[in-house]
């Protein structure tokens, strides 16, 4: 096995998230460090190339959450570099970053997802809000969950329930980008697949069911402790359960990814799994679900990253 | 099979911990701490103006002469030089007071923590200014205080509006514990309380029983004339007034104080002992140092004059770039402008797009206990110099824009529709250093 002494952890951003990625990297080097391995966190800034060009590291584990560390930007700047790095590659996160195209291709590989309709802001000052919003509950119906097309924890997201709500959606979700996905809202039961693969191939780790006490999985349920219950593995069927896993191997498989990342999903009535969007750089706090399930199947924070890693410096080698 | 909410202790924790959670609002702060990002939020002054060497020299000799005082426990009530020499500070606004009635606190944050912690019990009614510092608002909530606000015009607090509003409490059966005002360059709606009000508002509060809680840590910053009289200076009877070297010297010193009548003193004392045992010692020999061997009245000057430069900068930034429809206060001395914004726009929602475009203020809402604020956002001028504040208001007008042409898509009432978790709240959020 490679020997990894030296690793550098990217965290904080610019993005809206950068907080919750401070807080994902941060954890991650002290997990890191306390299994013998140096880690330096380092933020994205006019610092971090010099940085890396005078003291590269063996690998580069990326804590990023939002725009540069999942839409493959950052990443392409790495391979440029040729610094190691664990996740997946810029063109693979390119689609998954975007929400819709990431559905597209699920769709087309047999797993179902929320019908949606995903439309600019200039769509609906060319034609018209309230014809187009009009159109929308017609055709979609209520409830609908209203998103950024590409962002995460839950921000500029909405569920909506009321016709006369769903202006006000759009627009809160036009404040985070410029094109929202609004999709049906499936009732169910909201489940998190994280997928590993260490170098043997990927591997789906226990479901985590996600209740907010609130019932909207919302920033604040997300990243404060006490306003979501989580039972991990899922309180479903054993054949819910298989489909899930398999619904995220697919996520992981069909879209390209690489050593890590998390598939959000909701399992309907009948069981069947719908896919909402997957993460290529998932949350790392003491509230995410990466780290839940991961110990749930045993494995130690630390120890696992270091393996991802070992993954990734093995691959590049090659 | 059993879950998790990761948190053990969730049926334990204080009534007044409801809703203290972590929130989308103080997040899109993390992005305001980066150099690209222009920050008109925060309330920091701008102490790289500080005579560094000077003040270094004095404190590396405070340190070789004194240290065994400096760096060891102090009275609980503070340094007694320091009180002494922040009652000849206060003597600038007429206020006439001896250094026994002067606690020393950290920051003046500490000094509305145990006020509130002395006069309110759950339920008791704070009236306060609309808007008003979002500090103050935390600390009296956290002692389960309702706020309620009184409205203010360009001259300050609206004598009538404070009677009225305090009859109004009186008929629901609430009882009110006392006034929270910060009369001079008021934070964030920079307005100053006029002259002609400041006997009047007194007159009204001796009148109905209401005690005044005086603010006063911009009074020292005016830009146009000589410090105003302290409402402390007109009733030293029913005024506990609040100082603060933050804003004059040093914010991280954390050295601010009260000064109360007699029998108030003593609890404050006693309280401020079960938290904090003392001030910090240091920090406290640090200031007193400084105002006697440190030329500080003319630092004042200094910091004066490059207040009024910024101000004016975004002033002038402001008239030449935001779009119709805004208005704001002009403010005669102090750190903050306080905008309104056109109809149907929503200072909260457009948060996120100001941080795409790399620009940081704060959402008018922070600044009320009941949910309003939404048209509102404090602009802060202390701290960027005069051409990043062009460079930041440019790029706030530009998000101005983009959420004017939302509202002309969707329509103006789009943005006041009531959404999940808003109107009057049982915690504020914050003050993180992004707000005070």
């Amino acid at each position: 096995m490679t020997d990894l002494q030296r690793v550098v952890v990217l965290a904080g951003g610019l993005d809206f998230e950068r907080e919750v990625s401070l807080w994902s990297g941060r954890r991650i080097a002290e997990q890191l460090r306390a299994i013998g391995i140096d880690a330096l966190v380092l933020d994205v800034d006019a610092q971090l190339l010099p940085a890396l060009a005078a003291d590269t590291p063996d690998a580069v584990f990326i804590a990023l959450h939002g725009a540069s560390g999942e839409d493959g930007a950052i990443r392409g700047v790495l391979d440029l570099l040729r610094v190691p790095y664990a996740g997946a590659g810029p063109d693979a996160c390119r689609i998954a970053w975007d929400k819709p195209s990431a559905k597209a291709a699920m769709r087309a590989a047999g797993v179902a997802s929320p019908v949606d309709v995903v439309l600019p802001q200039t769509t609906f000052r060319e034609l018209g809000a309230a014809p187009l919003v009009a159109r929308i509950i017609a055709d979609l119906g209520l409830p609908l969950m209203v998103k950024p097309a590409s962002g995460g924890s839950a921000m500029g997201a909405t569920v909506v329930r009321a016709a006369e709500a769903l202006p006000t959606a759009l627009m809160q979700c036009f404040s985070y980008g410029h094109t929202a996905l609004v999709e049906r809202f499936i009732a169910g039961t909201e489940v998190a697949v994280s997928v590993i693969d260490t170098g043997d191939g990927p591997v789906a780790l226990p479901a985590v069911e996600i209740v907010p006490v609130r019932g909207v999985y919302d920033y604040s349920a997300r990243y404060t402790p006490g306003e979501t219950d989580y039972y991990t593995p899922a309180r479903l069927s054993a054949e819910a359960t298989a489909a899930v896993a398999a619904a995220a191997l697919t996520a992981h498989t069909v879209l390209g990814l690489q050593d890590l990342s998390r598939t959000d999903l909701i399992v309907d009535r009948d069981g069947v799994p719908h896919f909402l969007e997957v993460n290529v750089s998932p949350g790392l706090t003491e509230t995410s679900l990466f780290p839940m399930a991961a110990q749930a199947a045993g494995h130690d924070m630390g120890v696992l990253v270091r393996d991802l890693l070992h993954a990734a410096v093995q691959r590049s080698a090659t | 099979m059993v879950g998790t909410n990761l948190d053990p202790f969730s049926d334990r924790y204080a009534e007044r911990t409801h809703g203290m959670n972590v929130s989308e609002v103080r997040a899109l702060f993390a992005v305001a701490s980066r150099p690209e990002v222009v920050s008109l939020a925060g309330g920091s002054p701008f102490v790289s103006a500080l005579p560094f060497d000077a003040v270094g020299s004095m404190i590396d000799e405070l340190v070789r002469n004194q240290g065994a005082q400096a760096l060891q426990y102090c009275v609980g009530q503070g340094d007694l030089r320091l009180r002494e020499l922040i009652c000849q500070m206060m003597a600038l606004e007429g206020i006439s007071a001896s250094a026994e009635n002067v606690v020393v606190t950290v920051g003046s944050q500490q000094a509305l923590n145990i006020v509130a912690r002395v006069f309110i019990d759950p339920g008791d009614v704070i009236l306060a200014e609309a808007p008003s510092y979002v500090g103050a608002l935390s600390a009296f909530m956290a002692s389960q205080a309702d706020i309620v606000h009184v409205a203010m015009d360009d001259d300050g607090l609206i004598p009538a509006a404070l009677a009225e509003a305090i009859t109004a409490v009186r008929a629901s059966g609430r009882t009110i514990k006392f006034l929270y005002t910060i009369p001079n360059f008021h934070n964030p709606g920079g307005v100053t309380l006029a002259e002609h009000r400041r006997d009047e508002i007194l007159q009204i509060c001796r009148d109905a029983g209401v005690l005044v809680l005086e603010d006063n840590p911009y009074g020292l910053l005016g830009f146009d004339s000589e410090p105003s009289r302290a409402l402390r200076a007109r009733d030293e009877d029913n005024v506990i007034y609040l100082g603060s070297f933050s804003k004059t010297f040093a914010s991280g010193l954390r050295v601010g104080w009260v000064l109360a009548p007699h029998a108030i003193r003593e609890k404050l004392v006693l309280i401020s002992e079960a938290e904090i045992l003392c001030p910090p010692t240091f920090s406290q020999f640090i200031v007193a140092e400084y105002l006697t061997t440190q030329p500080w009245q003319q630092q004042l000057k200094v910091f004066r004059e490059l207040y009024r430069e910024r101000r004016d900068a975004m002033l002038d930034a402001l008239g030449d770039m935001f779009p119709a429809g805004c208005t704001w206060t002009v403010p005669s001395g102090g750190f903050y402008v306080w905008v309104t914004v056109p109809e149907g726009l929503d200072t909260k929602a457009m948060q996120p797009l100001a941080v795409s475009e790399r620009v940081a203020y704060v959402p008018g809402i922070g600044f009320y206990a009941d949910g309003n604020g939404r048209r509102n956002m404090r602009l802060s001028y202390c701290l960027p110099p005069p051409e990043r504040i062009r460079e930041g208001v440019r790029r706030l007008a530009g998000v101005l824009e983009q959420q004017l042409e939302l509202v002309e898509t969707f329509g103006p009432s789009a943005f006041q529709a009531t959404s999940p978790g808003d109107g009057p709240r049982s915690w504020i959020s914050g003050p993180s250093a992004d707000q005070v």
